[in-house]
Order: structure tokens, then sequence, then C-alpha cells
């Protein structure tokens, strides 16, 4: 049997994520949460979810000693980063003002710009536009996703999907080697959601 | 193309089971929540919503058990309110599965609640329900314990006093018009739509689907929210969308 971990550093909803997983799952694969080090770098694939700040997150990941152990993740296996998870691989974000990132993806994570036209944060379902990737198979470009955040990555080299929110273009998946990342919630976008979380399981 | 506006089932729960007040008084039953959930979750609900109305604290732990059973089988964000007066209700129901907590009363009776869940959570996780009756022209005010008891706030001002606090979302109530399937109180909702940066919800007298399209169009809502409509199988969340889709609101189908 596979294992698949969910990284757990004391911050988001990780009962989602993970019953998300075990709802794809099938019989070859066991899902974990786990803040263990041994744990997370034993299994073959990780999910690295997140929600709320992004300065607390980095401080929870070092207090909890998860820095390199991301880091070695990152280089080494299947790896899906989802909402924080994707923005903590950027270079930097402009919030709690300024945070380092992994540096995994070369960007910035930039808040929306204030304006009457669009709510903040960018809450609800929001289409994808895919560039080719097995994670998107069996998923019909444009599909919409569920967001919930209010700052967002401008664009990158590796970009897998973009989406149009606040006036800008941002990227909403990115796909570097082992890595793919994704600013939605696929555990809450119902089917295509699931089935994104399966194709990871089988990538 | 673009963020679609979304519709959202209420599911009133008391002691396990799904109600539909009218008026917040006479209460009739609507069935068992998993059930339901799952139905609105294969007819299109972009969310659902979940409000406690059990009075005593037993039950509360029912409410729990139903969050858990429906997150296990239902992928979409579910807000989860009634009874959440301390961190700790907040994180037993984040835990239980929810993905956004509703905060009423006890925003009124305690606004740095709002604050320190926000703080705690995330602004992300954390709507502050609100509940208005009209009390003048263009003036609301807020009320609480089921619509029985005045506060002396104005809806539009606490609505951005709320929303400084750290409120992520906002669900707009009109007192006046729940449960009598005449329509948002649409004055309300885009007064406090257009005063916050925030996404609101309107909620309370839907009876017809254009009801739920005059809610975006009209009300300036980012998301509509109705029970009755919905419980008795009048009307299919499906249909709402088509509904909303002819009259030229984007949404998810």
């Amino acid at each position: 049997m596979k294992t698949v971990v969910v990284i757990d550093y004391g911050m988001s909803n990780l009962r989602s994520v993970s019953k998300a997983l075990e709802h794809v799952a099938g019989n070859n694969w066991q899902v974990q949460v786990s803040d263990q080090a041994d744990v997370i770098l034993h299994a073959d694939k990780v999910v690295f979810p997140g929600q709320g700040a992004i300065g607390q997150c980095m401080h929870l990941l070092k207090e909890s000693q998860l820095l390199d152990v991301i880091q070695q993740s990152v280089e080494e296996k299947p790896f899906l980063g989802i909402c924080l998870g994707l923005q903590t691989l950027l270079t930097r974000s402009e919030e709690n003002g300024g945070t380092a990132g992994f540096d995994v993806i070369a960007g910035t994570v930039r808040h929306f710009t204030k304006s009457p036209e669009y709510k903040i944060p960018h809450m609800g379902w929001n289409q994808v536009s895919q560039q080719a990737h097995p994670l998107w198979n069996g998923i019909p470009d444009n599909s919409r996703f569920y967001f919930v955040h209010s700052y967002y990555v401008d664009l990158v080299d590796v970009m897998a999907g973009t989406t149009a929110y606040g006036g800008v273009n941002f990227a909403s998946a990115v796909a570097k080697d082992n890595v793919f990342a994704v600013q939605f919630h696929p555990e809450k976008s119902q089917d295509v959601g699931l089935k994104l979380l399966e194709n990871f399981l089988n990538w | 193309m673009g963020l679609a506006k979304r519709i959202i089932p209420c599911l009133d729960v008391d002691a396990g089971r799904v109600v539909k007040g009218v008026n917040f008084v006479d209460i009739r039953d609507a069935g068992d929540p998993v059930e339901i959930a799952e139905r609105y979750d294969k007819q299109g609900a972009d969310e659902l919503t979940f409000l406690d109305i059990t009075a005593s604290s037993d039950d509360r732990e029912t409410m729990v058990h139903v969050v858990e059973q429906v997150a296990s089988e239902v992928f979409i964000p579910l807000t989860v309110g009634g009874g959440i007066r301390k961190l700790a209700d907040v994180r037993r129901m984040l835990n239980a599965g929810a993905d956004k907590i509703a905060i009423n009363t006890a925003a009124v009776f305690n606004p740095e609640f709002v604050k320190e869940a926000s703080d705690h959570f995330g602004s992300q996780c954390i709507v502050v329900a609100i509940d208005a009756k009209q009390v003048g022209e263009q003036k609301w005010e807020i009320f609480t314990h089921g619509g029985r008891k005045a506060t002396g706030l104005d809806a539009v001002e606490w609505a951005q006093k709320m929303v400084n606090f750290g409120a992520g979302e906002l669900l707009v109530t009109s007192m006046d018009r729940d449960g009598t399937r005449n329509g948002f109180d649409l004055d309300l909702t885009r007064s406090i739509s257009e005063a916050v940066n925030v996404p609101v919800i309107a909620s309370g007298g839907v009876g017809n689907l254009d009801h739920l399209a005059d809610g975006v169009i009209e009300g300036k809502a980012d998301a509509v929210l109705a029970a009755s409509i919905f419980h008795f199988g009048e009307y299919t969340v499906a249909e709402a969308k088509e509904t909303m889709a002819g009259r030229g609101i984007e949404v998810r189908i």
C-alpha cells in the first residue's frame, strides 16, 4: 500500500483535504495527516494545504521544524500545494509586510487591488484556463473551481492554469517537475476537484 | 467569464433534523440533513449553510455529528452557524468539517469575538450573520433572539464595523421578509453590499426563482440563500440556476 500524507502544521482545515483524498483513494492508498518529519519523508506523495495568513504559516512551519522537510519533499516526490500551499512556494509575498517563501517558483504573491467592482476575498467558483498537464486529465478546460483568497500569484513561467479576477489574470495553478500547486480548493470543488485529487494520486 | 454568483441552500437544524420556521416561529420538519445535503450537492448547489437552532446544549453535539457526516459525503463549502460563542466552538466545527463559521448573536454582545476568531482562524472562514428589521425609510436595525429583541444598532454601520473586525463575508437576513415568500429586502441587501468590500449573501423571503435573480441584480448580492423553496421539492437548485442564467447572471452549471 502506498501512502499520501497531508502536512499538518496546526493551521488549516485538514479534515476537508484528508476526507476528499480518502473519497478518491481506493484500496491502494493510505491517507495520513501528520506533522512528523519521518512520516512525511517516507510518504510516496505529499499534500501541503493551507489557509490564513502567510506570515503565521511560515512561522508555524518553522516552529514545527517542517521547513527542511517541505524543501526536501518538493525536490524528490509528487507534491500538491493547495491555496497557501501554493503561495508559500513562491519567492515572496506582499502579505504581512513582506514574507519570504520557499522560492521553489520564482515570482511574487500580491494583494488584489481594492475596487468597488470587486469584492475581496475572491470567494466562490471561478474558471481555470488550463495548460496541458496530466493533473487536468478528464477535467474540461475552463471548469469552475472553488476559490477563497485575498492574495494571488502573479503570472509566472511555470503556469498550469490561469484565472481572471480583480482586473488581473493570475496563476491559479503552477507545475514544475514533480510539483503541482493550485490556488483553488480541489477538496471543495465537487466533481472536478475530486478528479484532480484522483489524478494527483495516479500521477 | 468570471466569478459565478452562488446559490446556497440553507438547512435549519433542530436536534439533528432539518426544519424551516416561518418568521422564525412555526417549525415544519423537512427531513434528514445528510440526505438533503447530498440532494442539493447533486443538483449543483454552490455551498451549503447549516444553522443550528437547537436550544439545548446536549443537542449541540448532534450538530457536530451532522457536520462530520455531511463533510464526508459532500465536497463543496459548508458554513455552520448557531450557538457559536467562543473560539472553542469555532474550532470544534472547523474540525468537524465546516469551512466557514457564521457568528450572529455573539457578535452583537461581544464584537471582539469576531476579531479574535478572524485573527485566529483567518477572515476567510468567519461569516457574520446580520439579522435586520426595517425601522424607517432606508433604515434598518439589528435584532437578536430570532427577531424579538432590538439592539439599537444601525444595520449598515454594524456591517461596516464587522468587516473592520475581520468578517470575510456577511449573511444578511431581513427579519421582516423571512418566511414570507415575498422576496428579499432588496434595499437592505444593496445598502449593505455597496457599503462593504466583502461578499454579501442575501437571505430571507425567497418565494420563487425570480426572487433569487432579483437579489443579485437589484440587491447586488454575491450569493443568494434560500431554504423552504428547495426543501419541499418546489424547485431544484438546477432550475434556480437556469432562471438566473436566463436573466444574464453568471452561474456554475
